[in-house]
This record gives structure tokens, C-alpha cells and sequence, in this order.
């Protein structure tokens, strides 16, 4: 049996619960991606066009530095989401992402969405809703990994 | 706050201890222990094999500990990390985090150190805690050791009700990660392991983040579960609030706390939390109710 965009789309954790017309509505943007592994979903400074709905494998969100190489800041698995740039004004990507292994996603237009959002302020309000718990599970997590829990000043 | 370091608190209530004997000698004097063997987890982590130097071994609970003498260093309570289903010496894995601890790590084969206890709460893997449904255990960072033995018997343990067990570990950088051989036969035997760092290193294709940020992809019911955290305070705090998020009953969440372990038996105070004197009490309690309110209160 062939699982539909929208039936991907509804039942990733993002979106999961959103009714059916604002699932219609979203997926009407939406269509199926795969990544190779050490394949570049998006670059730095590239132009940020696309919101990543993990479905599949993991991506490594990297930044790099001279003698350093990439640094892996992040990584994402299934379930999760990978692009947030594009919800802002200059809709650059701050950050790369790679797909560690085969990575399965949803890849969601940017622009088509925020056509949609601003042409509907109830189904922008439900979407914004959703994209803010994830980025304020996301801003937790970090602040938490700033205080280097496990560092040396720790007996545990 | 703490005076030394100790990998981990542990015990429970149900149980008494085994041959801590409260009141009596074993509590109070050190018993000498051989030092038969040592590995090195990390740079300043290692676990100590050690056998008495008389009489049999010692029976302990998972998640109960121990308070290990370096002898003209002083005392520190270290978190019993050996399995119940292992034969063999009794392991601790300590941290050097100060003199104490460093002299503990320092301690090689014919060294002997003094052990008192054992002393506290245990995780209650044999039922009463976790029941039949999944076991989620989180642990971060040496957090590991006190939570071994318990994950050992769960993953082993005849499965009633179908549950699974679930070990999601963090660690600050690949090169801090403790207990590789057991996850990975963990893993083997059946439990879902998921390991993430706070920094990846050259070569690391593994998780990167907390490890509440593997929590939604491990596939754990939480409707059945029941969850084991252990770790520094701040990381139990914040998975616990994550696991109660996702539908885990805090009644069903156990986390292991510690303060200033001394007498370990509930007699001087120094561990004091609130209404609970952890070493007697503790280390291991629910988080629901009066400890949820605690760890968010500051401390005076």
C-alpha cells in the first residue's frame, strides 16, 4: 500500500493532531525526499527554502571552522525537524546539515507555507504553535548543554 | 554540598540493607577490601574490583552504595556499580573529583581500602518499581554506575508483561562515555541503547544532545512505562519534567539524589534534603510528590 504525502505529513510528530484541512494544507507544499549518507541537505549561507520533516536516519547540524573542520552542534533523528531559518527575514541557512546515513524526510516549500500561513491567520497560528514548542524544547536543551553538566566540576 | 565525589546514590526503601547493618559495625567501621583489579572508563574514571579481605561477599541492592576509605585521605560514598548476576569482586567506579576520590583512583592491585555499608534505598528493579511495562533509564554521565546493576537485571529479567527496557545515556564527548562493553551487550541482549554527547570529536557518527532530545524516537508506550534517571541534579530535574511531558506517570519515575553523604545512616544530617535524610531515606526516591517540589526549590 503507497503511504500519501499527507498521510506523512499527519503523522509526523510536528504535525501530528492538526486537522485534516491544515494537514491538507501543508502537505500541498510537501514531497518525499531521501538523502544519501555525507549528503548536504542545505549549506551556510544558502538560501533558506525548506523545512526538513525527519523521517528517516539522522542529520548532523554543523558549523565549520578553519582547522576544525565540521563541527557537529546537533543531530536530529526521526521525528524531528530540521530547518528553522526559513520562518525569518533573510531566510539564510545559519548552519549546514548532513545526512549522517540514508536519511527519508518530508521537505516542506518555505515560501509555499508562509503563502498559506499569512493567507490564513488560524492555520498560521496553529503551525507557529507547533514550530514554537519544538524551537523552545530546542533553546531548553541547549541552555541545559551550556552548563556542561558533565564536566569536570561534576562527581557524576 | 557535596564533600567528595560519589558516582551515584542509590538504595530503597523496601529493602533493608543487606549487611550495612544500621547501628552496627559494618555501618560504622570501615571493613578492609583488596584491591584484585582496576579499568581505566576514562581519563578520571575507574572502577575498582575489590574482595574482602575476610568473609564472603558482600549482598547489596542495585543502586544501594558504599562509603569507600582511602585510608589517611578520608571517606567518600561511591555508588555499588556490580551486577547481581555477576560473580566475582565487588566493582565500584569512582570519579576523581577530589582528594579523596583521586586517592580511590589512584589504588591498584594489593591496595586496600575500607568499605562501610551497604547503605540506602535501591532502584527496585525487582517489581515494585517498574513493574511489567517498559523501563526507561536515562543517565548521565558517571550516572551510569549506579544505575549498572539494576540495568543488568532488567534487561535479563524474565518479561512478564512484555516491557522493554530502554537505556538512553549521555555523556560529555565520546571520550567520557563509560561502560561501552556493557551497553553494547546490553543491546545485544535486547534492550534499546541510545548514547548521545554534548560535543562531538573526529570520527563520532553518533547522537549529538541531551539525551532528552532522544526520548521521542525511542519507541517507549508511555502509558506502561516506568522511568530510572540518574545523573547530575539539574539533568534529573530536566528529563523527569521531559518524561512526565510525554505522558510518564511521576509516580513511576524514581531518580536518584545525593548531598553530602557521611555517616550513611541517617545519624549526622549532613544529607539532608528537605524531610528526607538521603543516606538513609535515598539516594533513590520518586520523583512525584514532595521530591519534584524539593529539586526545584534553591537551597538556603
Amino acid at each position: 500500500m503507497t503511504t500519501t504525502v499527507a498521510e506523512l505529513v499527519a503523522s509526523h510528530p510536528l504535525l501530528v493532531g492538526l486537522p485534516g484541512d491544515a494537514v491538507a494544507e501543508v502537505a500541498g507544499c510537501a514531497r518525499n525526499v531521501a538523502f544519501a549518507p555525507e549528503e548536504l541537505l542545505f549549506v551556510e549561507g544558502g538560501p533558506a527554502d525548506t523545512l526538513y520533516l525527519v523521517r528517516r536516519g539522522r542529520v548532523a547540524i554543523e558549523v565549520h571552522a578553519p582547522e576544525r573542520g565540521p563541527i557537529v552542534i546537533e543531530t536530529v533523528g526521526p521525528g524531528g525537524t530540521v530547518g528553522w531559518s526559513w520562518l525569518v527575514p533573510p531566510y539564510r541557512w545559519q548552519f549546514d546539515a548532513r545526512a549522517i546515513g540514508p536519511v527519508g524526510a518530508i521537505a516542506v516549500d518555505a515560501a509555499c507555507l508562509r503563502a498559506k500561513a499569512d493567507a490564513d491567520d488560524a492555520l498560521g497560528h496553529k503551525l507557529v504553535s507547533r514550530v514554537a514548542a519544538v524551537l523552545l524544547e530546542r533553546l531548553q536543551a541547549t541552555r541545559i548543554r551550556l552548563l556542561d553538566l558533565y564536566g569536570t566540576h561534576s562527581d557524576r | 554540598m557535596i564533600a567528595e565525589g560519589r558516582t551515584a546514590v542509590a538504595a530503597t526503601r523496601e529493602v533493608a540493607p543487606a549487611t550495612g547493618s544500621v547501628g552496627g559495625t559494618a555501618a560504622a567501621v570501615p571493613v578492609p577490601y583488596q584491591v584484585v583489579g582496576r579499568r581505566d572508563e576514562t581519563v578520571d574514571v575507574a572502577t575498582l574490583f575489590l574482595v574482602p579481605a575476610a568473609g564472603g561477599p558482600m549482598a547489596f541492592l542495585p543502586g544501594q552504595f558504599n562509603m569507600l576509605t582511602a585510608f589517611g585521605v578520608g571517606e567518600a560514598a561511591i555508588s555499588v556499580s556490580s551486577s547481581r548476576r555477576e560473580d566475582g569482586p565487588l566493582q565500584h567506579t569512582v570519579r576523581a573529583v577530589g582528594p579523596v576520590t583521586e586517592a580511590l583512583c589512584r589504588s591498584g592491585a594489593g591496595d586496600v581500602i575500607g568499605v562501610r555499608g551497604p547503605f540506602g534505598t535501591a532502584w527496585g528493579v525487582d517489581g515494585a518499581a517498574t513493574g511489567t511495562g517498559d523501563v526507561v533509564v536515562v543517565a548521565g554521565g558517571i550516572g551510569l554506575a549506579p544505575l549498572r546493576g539494576a540495568i543488568d537485571e532488567l534487561v535479563h529479567r524474565p518479561i512478564a508483561g512484555g516491557g522493554r527496557v530502554f537505556v538512553i545515556a549521555g555523556a560529555r564527548e565520546p571520550g567520557q562515555i563509560i561502560y561501552d562493553n556493557d551497553l553494547q551487550m546490553w543491546e545485544r541482549d535486547g534492550a534499546v541503547v541510545a548514547v548521545t554527547v554534548d560535543m562531538g570529536s573526529p570520527g563520532w557518527s553518533g547522537h549529538v544532545g541531551l539525551v532528552t532530545s532522544l526520548l521521542d524516537e525511542a519507541g517507549f508506550d508511555p502509558a506502561t512505562s516506568s522511568a530510572l534517571i540518574c545523573g547530575p541534579e539539574i539533568m534529573i530535574r530536566f528529563t523527569a519534567r521531559a518524561l512526565v511531558n510525554r505522558g510518564i506517570d511521576p509516580e513511576r519515575i524514581r531518580v536518584s539524589l545525593e548531598r553530602n553523604m557521611q555517616c550513611g545512616i541517617g545519624w549526622c544530617g549532613h544529607c539532608q534534603l528537605g524531610p528526607f535524610l538521603l543516606c538513609r531515606d535515598g539516594p533513590i526516591l520518586p520523583y512525584a510528590g514532595a521530591v519534584s517540589q524539593l529539586l526545584c526549590e534553591r537551597e538556603r
